[in-house]
């Protein structure tokens, strides 16, 4: 695994305080993971912070799951 | 009783007569405070007369880039903002069919429209800390309503229906959001009315006199210590009695 989709993962198991094997690819942080909108919100504001990147509204509302927040990272640090 | 100490607090309007007894208190209950508002001379005389732990940051809050600035200025200051205090506020008194657009956006502008960006400036901070104070000062016009006052108690009113949305939205992060709604209290703002209006509005007011700034200090020191930690999307009236709800 990638060192980005590490570091995503921690942020994820620290701030949802789920277990590190059910953040998968296809993981929905909202459906899977128990993450209410605010959550989402906050989620995408400590990726922006780790990964110095800004992430606007509208990119922001298309990163659903796991993967997508990788995925999207992976564009924005390349 | 109400102990801030280690908190830090952004007032804004810190040189009228509300505002700077807001930030009396707060920082006699140790709070650091970062005093904004448009005159920086009165700022500067508050600031040396709290001595440790007061910060000047004035800004002119109908201007957009500054509003922006000011939770940024107010964290390097102070190393973060736990508290927020809206309480900058102008009147444009008109009747309402004398009352220009101008008038009415300034109003807006300043009391609605900054108050919105300043608590959405600071709200990063308090997530993170998961503890944060939201205290918009209003006014009793905002439920009452006033003759020549639509602009402001629209404002006023338009702040309660905004701390109560971002109450409910941030209530699980341990932050708060709450409202003071002051009578008429003596400050340079009634002190503009003639004894004759004065004398008519007294008795309005059971408790039989005006309120004075530390009384609605009191109440905003409440809502941003610890203690009031249960409640949120509240309006504190502090109105001796004038209008009771």
């Amino acid at each position: 695994m990638s060192d980005i989709a590490d570091r995503v993962k921690k942020i994820v198991v620290e701030h949802l305080g789920v277990e590190e094997d059910k953040v998968t690819e296809t993981a929905s942080f909202i459906d899977d993971l128990g993450a209410d909108s605010l959550d989402t919100v906050e989620l995408v504001m400590a990726f922006e912070e780790e990964f110095g990147i800004e992430i606007p509204d509208d990119a922001a509302e298309t990163i659903q799951t796991f993967g997508d927040a990788v995925k999207f990272i992976q564009g924005a640090t390349a | 009783m109400f102990d801030l100490t280690g908190k830090t607090a952004l007032i804004t309007g810190a040189s009228g007569g509300i505002g700077g007894a807001v930030a009396a208190a707060l920082h006699a209950a140790g709070a650091s405070v970062a005093l904004s508002g448009t005159r920086e001379a009165p700022l500067r005389a508050l600031a040396e007369r709290l001595g440790e732990r007061a910060h000047v940051v004035a800004a002119n809050l109908s201007d957009p880039a500054a509003v922006d600035a000011l939770p940024k200025q107010a964290a390097q200051a102070m190393g973060s903002v736990d508290i927020l205090i809206n309480n900058a506020g102008i009147t444009r008194d008109n009747l309402f069919m004398r009352m220009s657009d101008d008038e009415w956006d300034q109003v807006i502008a300043v009391n609605l429209t900054s108050s919105f960006r300043l608590a959405r400036g600071v709200l990063r901070g308090m997530m993170k800390a998961r503890w944060g104070r939201i205290v918009s000062i209003t006014s009793v016009v905002g439920t009452t309503g006033n003759p020549g006052q639509a602009n402001y108690a629209a404002a006023k009113a338009g702040l309660v229906g905004l701390s109560k949305s971002l109450a409910s939205e941030v209530a699980s992060r341990g932050i708060t959001v709450n409202c003071v709604a002051p009578g008429f209290i003596q400050t340079a703002m009634t002190d503009a009315l003639t004894d004759e209006q004065k004398g008519r509005i007294l008795t309005q007011i059971p408790a039989g006199r005006m309120g004075s700034p530390d009384d609605i200090a009191a109440a905003v020191l409440y809502l941003a210590s610890p203690a009031a930690g249960y409640v949120t999307g509240a309006t504190l009236h502090v109105n001796g009695g004038m209008a009771m709800i």
